[in-house]
């Protein structure tokens, strides 16, 4: 049952991935990378990773690409019609990058896969793995958390000072 | 065939089934109820009848309603994006349904669907996939009122979401677990203050730190249903009809759905996170007991939903969003703070 439910979204994942670049309209692009968050979200619960699995679609699926969805139709986006030039120089960075892709690919494939060393001590799952994660996050893992946190702060405190706009001149021009 | 009848995990898909098949059914009748309920509190409240022509005390209205709706002409506006309009309404009813299937409407195992230790999550990750919904059907009807209705919503719903989904955590911390049987688990029992019990269930609200969280959820709960007070997305002053104006037929009609089912499930949570679930006298002796005080409370606060609406005039669209962030979203950040060190105070006193 497993294998086949894991076929089933990992196909789904890449297909909708793959819609999203493809396709030429970005409100259905947005639309396709949440259902590709979603099936990510599946395969976590495949996994057993079911806090993972939730937190993916709330964060990603139910806050981020909402407010992506939002800002898309906000400036109401017109198909992507660009020029010949312009387009000319994204194929050929978007080739570029490509062939790196594969040479990467090919590199790996020519070392053979190698796994990384098995984790040490299977973790402490007692509780639940909500309860795992927030025991690992505020041991092991604490100051990156924590750094992690003031980054969204300041990049927070940031988007205020943008929104809130240059004061007023003296004069009482601007605005 | 006998053998497949045997297998354990078949037994259990196929129960899950049938209560998915027994909800479903329950809910299409209760929300077409509920709106009748809603049209005749509204005309009491108003001083009028509300619907009494059809069938003994207008009993039937739904039914002719939904008829109605059914051979309507549907129509789909030029210009809009076609794929999108006829997702927009199933998106509406599906978060709703699947929330369902995690919510303990009586003591385990016969009333409920499933018991996954995430329900809690689950809920949290459907209401914030239902603000799609609305913003999409306010965008692809490609009418610029029904587009306004849909920024609104989505600006709307992911503010309250924060609010809401932060009055939720004291809950967590009282409980230590997000699967919602366990959150009325904990809620059996009597009150106990200081080793004293008190003549009190020992239900969420009844904890001191448990009671502005409560209140936050019904508020935030209000915005995430788009119901007045808060009804902006569909303010029919300013934006026609909102996000549904160029739907009709049944797409509209499922988007009236979608409002309705949104509010039980959300009714639910309350109930789960600070009334106590199914708990109440005489549960332990009689099991379906518990179904009944469940519904008892559900309906409680679906009448609270419906008095609130026909009785308060609708909020400007900053004072709105400056309720939200200011005072909301702080308020249960520090309810937060309090209640972690309240815990964590009484746990290791």
């Amino acid at each position: 049952m497993v294998p086949y439910l894991f076929l089933g979204f990992a196909a789904m994942l890449l297909a909708t991935a793959l819609m999203v670049i493809l396709h030429k309209h970005p409100v259905t692009s947005a639309l396709f990378l949440v259902l590709s968050f979603s099936s990510l979200a599946g395969i976590y619960l495949l996994l057993q990773a079911e806090f993972v699995g939730m937190v993916q679609i709330i964060v990603y699926a139910g806050a981020i690409m909402v407010l992506f969805l939002f800002v898309i139709m906000y400036l109401n986006l017109p198909h992507d019609v660009e020029k010949g030039a312009q387009i000319a120089v994204r194929r050929g960075i978007g080739w570029m990058v490509g062939a790196l892709m594969l040479l990467f690919a090919g590199l790996l494939a020519k070392k053979g896969w190698v796994a990384g060393p098995a984790a040490t001590a299977p973790a402490d799952l007692s509780g639940g793995n909500a309860a795992a994660i927030g025991r690992v996050l505020y041991s092991r893992f604490l100051f990156p958390f924590e750094i992690t946190s003031i980054l969204l702060l300041v990049a927070m405190v940031g988007a205020i000072v943008m929104a809130k706009g240059r004061p007023a001149s003296p004069e009482g021009e601007g605005e | 065939m006998a053998a497949l009848m045997q297998n354990e995990a078949f037994q259990v898909a196929l129960w899950a089934m049938v209560k998915v098949g027994i909800i479903l059914g329950v809910m299409l009748g209760v929300v077409s109820y509920l709106i009748y309920a809603e049209r005749k509190i509204c005309g009491h409240i108003q001083a009028r009848t509300g619907p009494n022509r059809v069938g003994p005390l207008g009993l039937l209205q739904p039914i002719a309603d939904v008829g109605k709706l059914l051979f309507k002409e549907e129509f789909i506006p030029a210009g809009a994006n076609k794929v999108v309009f006829h997702i927009a309404p199933i998106l509406a009813v599906f978060p709703a349904i699947v929330t369902f299937s995690v919510i303990p409407m009586g003591p385990p195992p016969m009333f409920v669907v499933t018991d996954i230790n995430v329900g809690l999550l689950l809920f949290l990750a459907m209401s914030s996939l239902g603000v799609y919904a609305i913003t999409l059907g306010g965008w692809s009807s490609n009418n610029k009122y029904a587009l306004l209705g849909g920024l609104r919503s989505s600006a709307q719903m992911i503010s309250y979401e924060l609010a809401m989904g932060l009055s939720t955590i004291p809950v967590l911390l009282r409980t230590g677990t997000l699967s919602l049987s366990g959150i009325v688990d904990a809620q059996a029992g009597q009150l106990k203050a200081f080793d004293t019990v008190l003549p009190l269930p020992n239900w969420g609200i009844f904890h001191w730190y448990l009671f502005l969280p409560f209140f936050i959820f019904l508020i935030c709960s209000f915005a995430e249903t788009n119901r007045a007070p808060f009804d902006l997305p569909e303010a029919e002053g300013e934006l026609v009809a909102g996000f549904h104006t160029e739907y009709s037929s049944m797409k509209w009609a499922l988007f009236f759905l979608g409002e309705y089912m949104n509010m039980i499930v959300i009714c639910s949570i309350m109930v789960t996170l600070f009334l106590g679930g199914w708990h109440g006298p005489g549960v332990d002796k009689f099991a379906p007991l518990g179904l009944v005080w469940f519904l008892t409370k559900l309906f409680a606060l679906l009448f609270f939903f419906i008095w609130v609406r026909w009785t308060y005039p609708r909020l400007r669209y900053d004072q709105l969003m400056g309720f939200g962030w200011k005072v909301l979203l702080p308020a249960s950040v520090v309810n937060v703070m309090i209640a972690a060190v309240w815990l964590y105070w009484r746990a290791n006193a």
